[in-house]
């Protein structure tokens, strides 16, 4: 299992969008392809934004199907960030059914 | 090009300002002012500051200023950030007057360092501040990955104690929206573009619903939508296209809109389009007491993003023709 503290990468306000795709690229990414679970731990990220959360998830979710959400676990959010995670989500599924 | 500081330009009266803005003659700058006093939202000097910034100073001419309020844009630091001297002498104190002076912002990794600046200076409690560091980093890195704005962008804000708001105000001389969108999307105008821009889900890097890796068009949507909630002001203006988020008349039923033009507004008309502004300029208010709060909002954004995906794939569905 991966755990990523998105505190210790992106402070206690993850906006910065290099940063999330810095975090996906380099430890997302590679943990799924070793079939690892990933743990998204936002302990003390107090807000972050949509734009943030897209950079860091929604590429994963296009590459490896909506299913890959069962192997990503979202640790600690508040319920601002939860909101933020679901309208992403969201949003990603929705586009993504009948892409293929 | 000339520009012309009035006696009061905020979001709700900007209209005759802008429209006053001649951008004949790129090679000069000329900024008048009223000579009794100027009261302007911060979107008006990130405006002449990014347009003093295409040019060396000895191409600015500033007006001499006689209004008593003079003092103001020389604390804003508009003087400083033109490169020509301002006559007046300040007595600098305490920068406790919650007002963010105007700030160039090249880099992804200024805008972090700004809103962590930003936060203390205007003396912002917990959710407050979380709704402003939202808006502010969504509109500065719109300009820095999309504007390619030679001189990046040019961003100040204040606090107006009688109104209890923080004012914003955003500006780049870069390629404008309806270029930006138009890598991805068919628009005639700028205000067209503009249109588009707001548009949950629409973002000018790919056609394709759910946006890029990087980009999935929801960053001013979500801050129309942060406006709309709170029944403030926001403005974007781009090329010869202008649109303004009206004040919501307060009702108890508030649905938000994916489309901008079905909210209050009011736009520059493709017949009578703005004088023709080289970038983007985005300004927003924010009332302090008024603010929703912040996962309210994201409760209605997920109702209406989730519909507007689901009206335009539904607008792109095609049933088989037998004949």
């Amino acid at each position: 299992m991966t755990t990523i503290r998105i505190v210790d990468e992106a402070g206690i306000f993850a906006e910065n969008k290099d940063i999330a795709r810095s975090i996906r690229l380099q430890k997302i990414i590679p943990a799924l392809e070793h079939h690892e679970e990933v743990v998204l731990d936002f302990s003390h990220v107090t807000a972050a934004t949509q734009s943030f959360v897209h950079a860091l998830v929604s590429d994963v979710l296009r590459k490896f199907g909506i299913g890959i959400l069962d192997h990503i676990a979202f640790k600690s959010c508040n319920d601002t960030v939860k909101k933020i995670i679901n309208i992403v989500v969201d949003y990603m599924q929705e586009g993504m059914e009948g892409e293929n | 090009m000339k520009i012309h500081l009035p006696n009061s330009a905020f979001l709700g009266n900007i209209d005759p300002f802008l429209r006053g803005f001649d951008p004949s003659d790129p090679t000069s700058l000329t900024i008048t002012s009223n000579n009794k006093w100027i009261s302007v939202h911060p979107v008006v000097l990130s405006m002449i500051a990014a347009l003093g910034l295409t040019l060396p100073p000895d191409r600015i001419h500033f007006d001499p200023l006689e209004a008593k309020s003079k003092h103001y844009l020389v604390r804003m630091g508009l003087f400083k950030m033109l490169g020509i001297p301002s006559s007046i002498n300040v007595v600098e104190h305490e920068p406790a007057g919650r007002f963010i002076p105007i700030t160039q912002i090249m880099t992804s990794d200024e805008i972090s360092r700004f809103i962590t600046e930003m936060i203390p200076l205007l003396h912002l409690e917990a959710e407050q501040a979380q709704t402003i560091g939202y808006i502010v980093s969504e509109l500065a890195r719109n300009v820095i990955e999309h504007a390619a704005a030679p001189h990046g962008a040019m961003l100040c804000a204040q606090y107006y104690e009688k109104s209890n708001s923080i004012r914003i105000g955003i500006a780049d001389t870069g390629v404008g929206i309806k270029k930006t969108i138009g890598q991805s999307h068919m628009a005639a105008t700028d205000l067209q573009a503009i249109h588009l821009a707001l548009t949950p889900g629409i973002t000018g890097t790919t056609p394709k619903e759910g946006g890029t890796e990087q980009n999935a068009g929801a960053g001013l949507f979500f801050i129309k939508s942060i406006a709309f909630v709170n029944r403030d002001y926001f403005m974007i203006y781009s090329g010869g296209g202008f649109y303004k988020l009206l004040k919501r008349i307060s009702t108890k039923h508030m649905a938000l809109h994916a489309d901008p033009f079905k909210d209050r507004h009011s736009i520059g008309s493709e017949e009578n389009p703005f004088p023709y502004w080289q970038g983007t300029v985005v300004g927003v208010d924010i009332t302090l007491d008024q603010t929703k709060e912040f996962s309210f909002l994201l409760d209605e954004i997920r109702k209406t993003y989730g519909s507007a995906v689901r009206e335009r794939k539904r607008q792109r569905y095609r049933k088989p023709k037998f004949i």
